[in-house]
């Protein structure tokens, strides 16, 4: 039974794959991987059921709080450009729509360290 | 009691385990489906929302019933509760941020109204 | 001090849940590690009624349980758009109006509605929520409207 859990997250880990390389738009990648994360969760902790250690699911639990803080962070990082405080409410610096814009301020200045 | 019962407990949990997956599987891969179909980025939302809640939490129960009275049903309910609440979360975030960069759906029925963040979604 | 107590006593479930072991010397490195953590939190300033909520009552158990019902039969409704040949979508944005009292119902509201597929919680503005809905079935005002009832309840059974 395992096998076919197995089987069912990797046919939807490909599909979510095919749509993190076509997507269109940011949005569109930020979504699949927050989708992949969700699902590879899932898969650790099949995994480890299907391999008779359970003791897995400790990393699966990691894996799921890592994947929420890091769709939250990618997302504020290219709404802001920068992961600090005080630059967080600068609305200057809403540049969203033009996500492949490289000119980047040297991030070390932007980024206060308290 | 419950004595004549105890042989049928195990096939019972498996077989309630086989369905759990079977649906599950099958919404899972009906939401990457839909991810791939959907025509813009505001339905393809609603795609990964299947992913999200019914295919994980059901992959989930069918784990619980198969692991027994133990530490790791905690630790799969942990992970159950901590999906259902995080999941809307970075869904509501997605959303937001792609609204505010001014994404908008095709073939929208009705123009959207105005908020207050109009000027700067520009 | 009530909220912290609170949050001591629910870190320390957790970590006794999750670590299983019962010796003198984990024991007690974990109830540092609580402490550290109650010590972190209170300096944060995120103690309070919004972090940890121990005015929602035994209702949220059988909201919750509703709750899964909805979201199951919306998983349904968006499989049967999601495979039907030709894809019959008419996606809107709609206004909904909140009339719970503080932040924590129309979190919970906004997540709900999140969480049913069909619909999403786009924006939040004071009095309301800007609302994606997929097609015009989930587009239903009244089912959210019933919904938002369903969290005010819970939430003045406090």
């Amino acid at each position: 039974m395992y096998e076919i859990a197995t089987l069912s997250i990797f046919i939807s880990i490909v599909l979510i794959l095919v749509r993190l390389f076509l997507g269109p738009t940011l949005y569109d990648r930020v979504l699949a991987v927050n989708s992949f994360g969700t699902v590879t969760v899932l898969l650790i902790g099949v995994l480890g059921f299907l391999t008779g250690r359970p003791d897995f699911l400790d990393i699966a639990i990691l894996y799921a709080l890592i994947n929420f803080i890091s769709t939250i962070a990618i997302l504020k990082f290219f709404r802001y450009r920068a992961l600090g405080l005080d630059s967080a409410y600068t609305d200057e610096s809403i540049d969203a729509s033009t996500p492949d814009d490289a000119s980047q301020p040297t991030r070390s200045q932007e980024i206060p360290h308290d | 009691m419950i004595d004549w019962l105890t042989p049928y407990i195990d096939p019972a949990l498996d077989v309630a385990s086989w369905i759990c997956f079977i649906i599950g599987g099958f919404y899972l891969i009906v939401g990457s489906i839909g991810m791939i179909r959907l025509p813009d980025f505001w339905a393809r939302l609603h795609g990964a929302g299947v992913v999200d809640t019914l295919a994980t939490e059901l992959f989930i129960l069918g784990m619980i019933l198969q692991s027994g009275w133990s530490i790791v049903t905690i630790k799969l309910v942990l992970i159950g509760v901590f999906l259902f609440f995080t999941s809307p979360t970075s869904t509501h975030a997605v959303a937001n941020a792609a609204w505010l960069a001014g994404i908008r759906p095709k073939n929208m029925k009705q123009q959207a109204p105005l908020t207050g963040n109009q000027e700067k979604s520009s | 001090m009530l909220h912290a107590i609170g949050l001591g006593l629910g870190l320390s479930a957790l970590w006794l849940l999750l670590s299983g072991f019962f010796e003198p010397l984990l024991l007690s490195l974990g109830l540092v590690s609580v402490v550290l953590c109650v010590y972190l939190a209170h300096r944060m300033d995120v103690v309070d009624h919004e972090t940890i909520p121990l005015h929602i009552g035994y209702g949220i158990i059988s909201y919750f349980v509703w709750l899964t019902v909805e979201v199951a039969k919306a998983n349904w409704a968006v499989t049967k758009v999601i495979l039907s040949p030709k894809m019959v979508l008419n996606q809107s944005f709609i206004t909904v109006p909140t009339d719970q009292s503080d932040d924590l119902g129309r979190v919970i509201y906004a997540n709900s509605i999140t969480l049913t597929p069909g619909t999403i919680t786009v924006e939040i503005e004071p009095g309301s929520f800007l609302v994606h809905a997929l097609t015009d079935d989930a587009a239903d005002m009244e089912a959210l409207a019933d919904m938002g009832a369903r969290v005010t309840a819970i939430e003045g059974n406090a």
